[in-house]
């Protein structure tokens, strides 16, 4: 036998040692699966239950009482212009403008609609936001949509105004 | 390889590593409009670069997903995979529709393909990660349910071993958790809440699963560890990932109109979430250390080893940063954020699929391993890769948190865009970190096309291996 394949062996030998001591024998593969599959059960079971009773509390929370019309064209709206690719709502989206959850406790409806027009402000080296040629009833129903997500019991997030 | 079906996970794996520079290309725009905000404005506004960035990312790694699938399941169910043609319609299925939808985002405004695309008819689009246009959303489906089933009769035919059951029933759940995309109600609570059940699901349940398969079988290969030792780890640490991960959804539910309870749940349960990423860590050394061969291919043992290391910091201790309510109150929705989400990607996903690669594509091209040097440029490159990535993740956290004292915390909070203009410098280190980040990735590509003297024989010695590294060095 060549040396190295001496010493691969006794290598081998060890190791094998070394494994059988590696977890306690009581403790075996089939213990190990049906932890698995316990306990993923038991926890979606868990966490239906906690969505059953969410879902049945929402209306306290969620402002829906005021989703009127207006309000669902402009989460249309805000879904079919990507805003969530900039900005955040209620703190989910991207990062690169600012919070919107709150923008109509803000800035107040007008400045909102004024501000979607007059963009992009062309200011040389500072983040642009394109024009996405709303009309006055857009507009409206885009504020409408801001104002119905500002009134959403969010347990008193963002921190402060500024989002 | 076995199989001569296990050839399907070859484009998989090329459309992956494509479509991965395609990501990091257009993560290096974002990173710049971040500090010259008009850059390429209004060609490529920031949104439509984020969104090709982020569902390239989803994308390639899916590609990774069932490559890997192709590759492992028939080897581990010991028989051809099911239908070959299927599968390699399938791919061309999910690329074409991939192509498209990338062309959609860059070449109309968003609006515009909304229209195009009947999103009218079932609105499910504008949401963050699931932009996709209505036929993206259902070729998705129709290539997974392809895939399932292809997949599916493998098994029912072949072994059924623990590695093969636990990819299946990730790729299963990815499949079903992704019909939620398809739900969208006006109520933006509800909106939101079952929006996670795609991401939350995604990412911190099913894909865990798919994850611990992949490093299970390639730790098998490379280290020849028994089967037994290395299921039973897998099951372990998958229980603790869908026991803590599943009520850990909380932690998104903070904030957005769920009931407060959420933040007791979510801060209990996610925080545990790091503990089946640690014992990942803890499973991929000990069955190195434990080798019972010295595989030629030293740089999947590498990728194996670092995916364990940095699933945990980037999911793991990132995700428990910011993760209890009491802070997630101050942090969320900030670039701790953005800290976390590129750590945590790149370490658990991105690694293990370049594991799988790194693992699986030297045997699709009909041998053990690459040459050294080709080895030792993948290496370089994994090194430079992970690397960037830690200061990338140090650079936006130190911004995160400076952003949080600025806008949130001081006396006098600062309005956002002030807060930006203060932390530049952060986002100017991110960018070159960046840089350096697409050359590994270059280096990593390039590492495909070195040739050279391959490795002689698949149970070489520690010490012979080690010297020949050193000599070739």
């Amino acid at each position: 036998m060549l040396p190295h394949k001496q010493l691969q062996t006794s290598f081998l030998r060890i190791t094998t040692k070394e494994s059988e001591l590696n977890m306690s024998s009581a403790f075996t593969k089939s213990t190990a699966r049906n932890i698995f599959y316990g306990g993923a059960v038991f926890f979606f079971l868990l966490f239906l239950a906690l969505t059953f009773d969410t879902v049945s509390t929402l209306p306290k929370r969620d402002n829906s009482a005021n989703m009127t019309e207006s309000v669902v064209r402009g989460k249309h709206i805000w879904e079919t212009r990507n805003c969530i690719g900039c900005h955040t709502l209620l703190g989910e989206g991207a990062y690169f403008a600012p919070e919107l959850g709150n923008v109509y406790a803000r800035r107040g409806p007008e400045f909102i609609k004024a501000w979607i027009k007059m963009q992009p402000t062309g200011a040389p080296g500072r983040r642009q936001m394109p024009n996405f040629h709303l009309n006055d009833k857009e507009l409206d129903d885009i504020t409408a949509f801001l104002k119905y997500t500002g009134e959403i019991d969010t347990n008193k997030w963002p921190p402060n105004i500024e989002g | 390889m076995q199989f001569k079906s296990q050839a399907v996970a070859k484009p998989y794996f090329i459309a992956a590593i494509g479509l991965f520079l395609g990501q990091i290309l257009f993560g290096l725009i974002m990173g710049l409009q971040y500090v010259i905000g008009d850059f390429l404005f209004p060609a490529i506004p920031f949104n439509v670069a984020r969104m090709v960035h982020t569902n390239l990312l989803i994308v390639w790694l899916l590609f990774g997903f069932m490559g890997a699938a192709y590759y492992l399941i028939p080897e581990e169910a010991e028989r051809e995979l099911h239908s070959p043609k299927l599968a390699i319609a399938m791919f061309w299925v999910f690329l074409v529709a991939g192509a498209l939808t990338i062309v959609g985002y860059l070449a109309v405004p968003y609006a515009t393909l909304a229209q195009m695309t009947g999103n009218d008819l079932l609105e499910t689009m504008g949401r963050e990660f699931l932009e996709q246009p209505l036929p993206t959303k259902v070729g998705i489906v129709i290539v997974a349910l392809a895939m399932l089933y292809n997949l599916s009769m493998t098994i029912l035919r072949g072994r059924k071993t623990s590695i093969n059951l636990v990819m299946i029933i990730g790729l299963w759940g990815l499949a079903l958790f992704f019909l939620f995309s398809f739900y969208n109600p006006a109520n933006l609570v509800k909106d939101k809440y079952f929006w996670w059940w795609v991401v939350h699901m995604w990412v911190e349940g099913v894909w865990e699963l798919i994850l611990g398969s992949m490093l299970a079988f390639v730790l098998i290969k490379v280290t020849g560890v028994d089967r037994e030792i290395i299921e039973k780890w897998l099951y372990v640490i998958i229980a603790m990932a869908l026991i803590s991960g599943i009520i850990g959804t909380g932690h998104h539910y903070f904030w957005i109109g769920a009931p407060a309870y959420w933040q007791w749940w979510g801060s209990v349960f996610s925080a545990l979430e790091p503990v089946p990423f640690f014992m990942m860590t803890v499973f991929a050394f000990n069955m190195v250390n434990r080798r019972r061969r010295i595989h030629p291919n030293k740089a999947a043992v590498l990728w194996a080893l670092g995916t364990g290391v940095m699933a945990f910091l980037g999911a793991g201790v990132w995700g428990f940063l910011h993760t209890l309510a009491p802070v997630n109150f101050f942090t969320h929705g900030t670039q701790i954020t953005a800290a976390h989400g590129h750590m945590a990607f790149y370490g658990a996903y991105a690694m293990v699929v370049m594991t799988m690669i790194s693992y699986a594509m030297p045997m699709l091209r009909g041998r053990p391993a690459n040459s050294e040097r080709s080895q030792v440029v993948e290496m370089w490159a994994f090194w430079l890769m992970t690397v960037s990535m830690v200061f990338i993740t140090l650079f936006l956290t130190a911004a995160g948190i400076l952003q949080v004292w600025l806008q949130r915390v001081s006396s006098t909070p600062m309005p956002f865009m002030a807060a930006q203009d203060q932390v530049a410098l952060f986002y100017w280190m991110r960018e070159v970190a960046g840089v350096f980040f697409l050359i590994g990735l270059l280096l990593y590509i390039a590492s495909f096309f070195i040739k050279g003297k391959l490795p002689a024989h698949t149970s070489d010695t520690l010490a012979t291996g080690k010297q020949r590294a050193v000599a070739e060095a």
